[in-house]
């Protein structure tokens, strides 16, 4: 969380992102991970006489992974650039009321209401920006101030879901193609965006260059306020489309739909199963989605073996910390 | 280089905000003209200022300890079962919950530093550990209760002569309180403030980071077992006694200005930091303030907060040009 | 690859990809009831008609097992289920629940498993656990839409935003039970629940208009703002109170933390010198409110709390004047009552409409139970199933 968390100050190259040759990269690793725990998941479930990966589990976990991927996604472009956003989950809640109450059931109003709830979380995610870079907030202090304001904000207003979307725009959450869902296509291609903005683009290099080591990247002439705040709106952008999606899917907005669903602490962990470092400069979308793949199917497979609640968790915790630690483990070693 | 941990730096405004809200409460409600007010909202207010100050020994070391919550939680609860409503298991029971605390410090502080899992990832997991383990083992909620004798610690209070009744929350908070400023005073506590600001340079210097860090999670594990016992016995079983306590010991730490990331602030400001965001809230409440505004005034006061130490400390900088620490930087 | 290849293959993959498309969305169903909008004076969760509805069925007489409420109807409508008959055992029973997050919640499903228990025609039941979010419930229902139920049952995690997956599961022809939280349509075989949240508040707000003296101050604790069923409980009580000449200093929300309410009700000690009764939307807090009265040094006052062990044992220990409106639990074994009964080609009311008793001073020691948790609801009704305490301790 902190610079002296980090093993090493990163390597002082503000754009280090690709790596040479195949190696067991973390990326490699959480792919690795997803695909032996489909496998075993696929073995516990068959022992039970059921199957894991038919239409109907396929349909589950892009489901579960369509929602939260949006959310990580924006949460690996923040952590990367060192930074963190913890108001993520109360962010998706108001735009999906501002998505919902803004169409009011009329088809026409769709893109109106998509457009200002994406306006609604940017500047959202403006303000968190600023309150970072120009307040000199910590991350971690402003984003969760932010959330208390949304959720002041949101129990003073609602008392429960409001709006309603019409009907057409509820093809988005229920429409597929085989056993993929349209919305999660749009998230995977969402997330390759992502990656080529990370990889490709000059704002890209930035980004990891800031996450890497701000100084070094101020003193080689990044604008590193901007690409702060750039990161900042883009997540809450990310946030906002998942938010949109849930009041597709929901038929409505629903205020405590993202708090519910633990998308601020839940996203941070998928980032991090990724791959990412949590201290920033190192990662991208590519491990998260893999992290957010392997959260869902873990969800999917409790399911289907039908496993206590309580049980989940501790897993989810246990799996987490290993995950990391076999990163940290790695990052040691090469370093050495 | 230099060891010296600025202790009183960041100290004065949070103490400026504690007396402001000190004296709003003395407008607001007729019970705070009187010393028996403030003892109340002392009594109310040491549980978490007990975890503000668990917190400030990993914050300060530049870590976060996001299990406290969890951990008080999963205190009352196992106090619950174990003790089942007999007084005579009290005493095993309180030691059993504190070397719960020590043992839950302990593999934070181990995974972190032998691991080097960053601290939030590891206290998030542990959150989420302890969260499910303690309702996988009581079946969904709790069970079994508190005998009245556990309870005397967060609801009793004892004669003190010349002070009159003083609830056994406030001595144990004064006692943990004394002892840490102590601490801090002394050198393991100055090289923990250092671990904080300047890793590598005490590492050269020969300073064992790694148990440093490891006391330090120890350190909030146990004062988190502390504040369990003394919640439990204010206000009895609850599956969420501890929710969300992990993000207002940090929020009351920070606000007692001392810095996430590590190497600056007090013990007593994060105490105090503590005890504000308590008499806020009370404030709040006795102004009338619609509930639902509650957070939201919150999170405004947080992020001033905040603001104003870091641009204050900005400022400094700007002009004795050292530039040790970028506080404007998220820190991930 | 020639030109004319690439376009081949790109219809080719295009007519795939076209065959392959379908939609989960369900079937668009004629728009049930009207939406008319609250009165402003009022809580917007105040419906007159329905106030009117809930407090006539608790003077009801219902229908059925007089010593087994979870089996009994307030006005049945019984529908005809011949077309959903299964006649030969060997059910499978699914479960989407909204979550067991609460004691509330862990009380009724455990006594729903052992009602499972008792019926040996039976032979699985597969449960799905929400967790509490309305997604995640989506995506349950969609799946055991998919399985072989041979019926479903829901437990809503909020109403609106789960109709249109309830509406589905209907579609699939599967009889589909919903209980506790309803839904707005009426495509659900049964829809089970006890009288509702107006009667539940309008219980606790009567029993201290009638204890308490014009003039009293009332401090009301509830939870959290925005859930339906406790809104409803408050709307009710708001309704009774504003036609009382009781004083409501102060409507608090506690998030159902003890230390929370505890903190609370002694402010309010201070503020307004004295409380003369507490009406609370939920018992989760009852206990630690009683105690900020007694640590005060307070005469506690008229309490509304609710059917835990803890208020009930400390109601009888300091013979507190107290009531306890119950949302019972025992609600948890009809829906599995109701399942067989319909794959029997039995008849089931469309609202099965539970009793919904309130303890009162008369009969809280037969409630009292010294030996079950403090969080144990005691309106479960599962004092007679087989292995009776274990599973519940």
């Amino acid at each position: 969380m902190t610079v002296q968390e980090k093993p090493l100050p990163v390597r002082t190259v503000p754009a280090r992102t690709r790596s040479r040759g195949f190696a067991f990269t973390p990326t490699v690793v959480v792919y690795l991970a997803l695909a032996v725990l489909l496998v075993v998941g696929s073995v516990l479930v068959a022992l039970r006489g059921g199957v894991l990966l038919d239409q109907a589990g396929l349909l589950n976990i892009f489901t579960r992974a369509t929602a939260l991927g949006l959310v990580a996604i924006g949460q690996t472009i923040v952590i990367l650039a060192g930074s963190l956003d913890l108001s993520v989950a109360y962010l998706v809640g108001l735009t999906s009321l501002v998505a919902a109450e803004t169409m009011a059931g009329q088809a026409g109003m769709i893109v109106p209401g998509v457009l200002l709830a994406l306006a609604v979380a940017a500047v959202v995610g403006l303000v968190n920006g600023l309150v970072i870079t120009v307040l000199r907030a910590n991350a971690f202090i402003a984003t969760l101030g932010v959330a208390l304001v949304l959720r002041g904000y949101l129990e003073h207003n609602y008392t429960g879901p409001a709006g309603e979307v019409p009907r057409t725009f509820q093809h988005l959450g229920y429409d597929r193609v085989g056993p993929v869902p349209v919305a999660a296509l749009l998230m995977l291609g969402i997330a390759a965006m992502c990656w080529w903005l990370l990889t490709r683009s000059r704002p890209g290099y930035h980004l990891y260059a800031v996450g890497g080591d701000l100084e070094v990247a101020r003193l080689s002439g990044v604008r590193t306020r901007r690409t702060i705040v750039t990161a900042h709106v883009l997540c809450s952008v990310a946030a906002g489309l998942a938010g949109i999606y849930l009041a597709s899917r929901l038929g409505s907005g629903a205020p405590y739909v993202g708090t519910d669903a633990g998308f601020d602490l839940e996203s941070i962990a998928a980032v991090v199963l990724g791959g990412t470092l949590l201290a920033g400069g190192r990662g991208g979308v590519v491990g998260t989605i893999g992290g957010v793949f392997i959260l869902a199917t873990l969800d999917t497979v409790f399911d289907d073996l039908a496993v206590d609640p309580f049980f989940k968790d501790v897993v989810r915790g246990v799996v987490l910390v290993t995950a990391v630690a076999l990163y940290a483990r790695r990052t040691v070693r090469r370093q050495s | 280089m230099s060891f010296r941990p600025r202790l009183a730096e960041g100290t004065a405004p949070v103490l400026v905000v504690l007396v402001v809200l000190l004296v709003g409460l003395a407008i607001a409600g007729p019970a705070y003209s009187s010393p028996e007010g403030y003892l109340a909202l002392l009594k109310r207010a040491a549980p978490l200022m007990i975890l503000a100050i668990g917190q400030y020994f990993v914050i300060v070391s530049g870590g976060f300890d996001l299990s406290v919550g969890a951990l008080v939680t999963a205190g009352v609860v196992i106090a619950a079962r174990l003790i089942d409503g007999e007084d005579s298991a009290t005493a095993w029971v309180i030691l059993l919950v504190l070397a719960f605390g020590l043992l839950v410090g302990l593999v934070n502080g181990l995974v972190t530093t032998v691991l080097l899992v960053p601290s939030f990832i590891v206290t998030l997991g542990m959150l989420l550990v302890l969260d499910g383990a303690v309702f996988l083992w009581t079946g969904g909620a709790p069970r079994g209760a508190l005998s009245p004798g556990f309870r005397e610690f967060g609801r009793g209070a004892v004669d003190v002569p010349l002070l009159g009744e003083v609830p056994w929350s406030v001595l144990i908070l004064l006692a943990i309180l004394a002892a840490a400023v102590l601490f801090m005073r002394g050198g393991t506590g100055r090289a923990l403030v250092a671990v904080g600001d300047n890793e590598q340079a005490v590492r050269l210097s020969g300073g064992r980071v790694n148990r440093l860090r490891l006391l330090a999670f120890v350190l909030s594990g146990l004062l988190a077992a502390v504040a369990a016992i003394l919640l439990g016995g204010f206000a009895g079983v609850s599956a969420q006694v501890g929710a969300g306590l992990e993000f207002r010991a940090i929020t009351a730490v920070v606000l007692g200005g001392v810095l996430l990331g590590g190497g600056r602030g007090s013990v007593v400001a994060a105490t105090a930091g503590a005890l504000s965001l308590e008499a806020l809230f009370t404030l709040l409440n006795l102004l009338g303030v619609a509930g639902a505004l509650e957070s939201a005034v919150q999170g405004v006061i947080i992020i001033g907060a905040v603001a104003y130490a870091s641009l204050g400390v900005g400022l400094r900088h700007r002009f004795t040009r050292t530039t040790t620490k970028q506080p404007a930087t998220a820190s991930g | 690859m020639t030109p004319t290849r690439i376009l081949t293959a790109m219809a080719a993959v295009a007519a795939l990809v076209l065959a392959a498309c379908s939609s989960e969305l369900p079937e668009e169903n004629a728009p049930g009831g009207d939406t008319s909008t609250g009165e402003a004076a009022k809580s917007e969760f105040f419906d007159q008609a329905e106030y009117e509805r809930q407090l006539a069925f608790r003077d009801a007489k219902p229908e059925g097992p007089a010593d087994r409420p979870w089996e009994q109807m307030l006005e049945p409508e019984l529908v005809d289920t011949a077309q959903y008959a299964k006649p030969g055992g060997n059910y499978t029973i699914c479960f989407s629940n909204a979550a067991v997050d609460n004691p509330w919640r862990q009380v009724g499903f455990k006594t729903m498993q052992r009602e499972v228990e008792l019926h040996p025609e039976i032979t699985e039941f597969t449960v799905l656990d929400a967790e509490a979010k309305d997604d995640k419930q989506i995506s349950d229902i969609q799946s055991l839409s998919g399985q072989s139920c041979s019926a479903i049952i829901i437990s809503p995690n909020t109403t609106a935003t789960l109709t249109p997956a309830v509406e589905a599961a209907c579609d699939t022809g599967v009889p589909v039970i919903v209980f506790d939280r309803g839904v707005n349509t009426d495509c659900p075989v049964t829809f089970i629940h006890p009288i509702g949240g107006f009667a539940f508040g309008a219980d606790g707000a009567e029993f201290l208009t009638e204890q308490v003296q014009p003039g009293g101050k009332i401090l009301a604790l509830r939870i959290l703002p925005g859930v339906d069923v406790l809104e409803q409980r408050w709307a009710a009580a708001n309704e009774i109170f504003g036609e009382s000449e009781l004083d409501v200093v102060g409507v608090e929300f506690t998030d159902g933390d003890a230390a929370k309410t505890k903190s609370i009700v002694a402010d309010y000690l201070q503020r307004e010198g004295e409380i003369d009764g507490v009406w609370m939307d939920a018992g989760a807090t009852a206990v630690a409110a009683v105690e900020a009265f007694q640590d005060a040094g307070v005469e506690v006052p008229a309490f509304v709390g609710e059917d835990q062990q803890d208020f009930l044992r400390l109601w009888v220990d300091e013979d507190l004047t107290a009531v306890a409106p119950t949302y019972p639990t025992y609600q948890w074994r009809t829906p599995i009552i109701a399942a067989l009964r319909i794959l029997k080609g039995e008849q089931v009311p469309s609202e099965w409409v539970l009793p919904q008793p309130r303890i009162t001073d008369a009969d809280v020691a037969d409630y009292v139970a010294q030996d079950m948790p403090p969080l144990h609801y005691a309106m479960c009704g599962c004092e007679d199933m087989p292995g009776y305490p274990g599973p519940w301790q």
